[in-house]
């Protein structure tokens, strides 16, 4: 289980790659399921140009690891990595990666769900986006289930 | 006998500091901490924490322990 929060840019497929080669259970792994999230250039209507993440040093650390130890918790899982970006970030970099690994997909993809949402919801930091004019905080995340999935299942 | 606060993000630029220090009345709780750093204005959606967890408006202060005050949180 590790937790990494990181000041500057990663390639997050890289790390994937890189953590599963040393950690890697290779025969009882049966399940693999990771999440990326990217910056977007747009926002609220708005075009953005750049982002600063804010976090709490200690507490936000402290709770990326009681997500990672909860998740375990409730799921049979063999091994969590959790990455999250603070600073100054570019338009495309990755903010945030969350990986499970464990002898079934259910676990796997239930965990890394669990995670990315409680991360949104709960984990200490903050984004201030810079606009083409000026710049704003962001006041909430957007709900972490589809409306538009929903629609389409629905037509 | 005192309680180190601190504030984050839009918090932070609203107040126009980052940190105070509270001096200790024994009984406290986060609520009484607020009122003397922001006054009338009530909590309303603001998260507090103290000792790095995740605290509610009547959860009680010790002293010298760290009280944190921050808008919803928007990462990941």
């Amino acid at each position: 289980m590790t937790v990494e929060i990181l000041k500057s840019a990663f390639d997050p497929h890289k790390r994937l790659g890189d953590y599963q080669a040393a950690h890697g259970s290779e025969g009882r792994c049966g399940a693999e399921a990771s999440f990326v999230g990217y910056m977007r250039d747009n926002n609220e209507g708005e075009r953005v140009t750049g982002m600063y993440l804010e976090y709490y040093p200690g507490m936000t650390d402290r709770h990326l690891q009681a997500i990672a130890a909860e998740a375990g918790k409730r799921w049979d899982l063999l091994d969590v990595l959790i990455v999250h970006r603070v600073g100054d970030i570019q338009l495309g970099e990755a903010i945030v990666l969350v990986a499970a690994w464990a002898a079934h997909r259910a676990d796997a993809f239930e965990a890394c769900r669990f995670m990315m949402e409680d991360l949104k919801s709960r984990a200490p930091f903050w984004k201030k986006e810079q606009l083409e004019q000026g710049e704003r905080w962001v006041e909430k995340n957007t709900p972490g289930f589809s409306q538009t999935g929903k629609q389409k299942s629905d037509n | 006998m005192s309680v180190h606060v601190k504030f984050f993000a839009s918090l932070r630029d609203e107040l126009g500091r980052g940190e105070a220090q509270i001096e200790y009345v024994s009984g406290m709780t986060v609520v009484d901490i607020w009122q003397q750093v922001a006054g009338n204005e009530p909590m309303g959606h603001v998260l507090a924490a103290v000792n790095m967890e995740y605290a509610r408006p009547e959860t009680g202060i010790n002293d010298g322990d760290e009280v944190a005050f921050f808008p919803p949180v928007t990462g990941g």
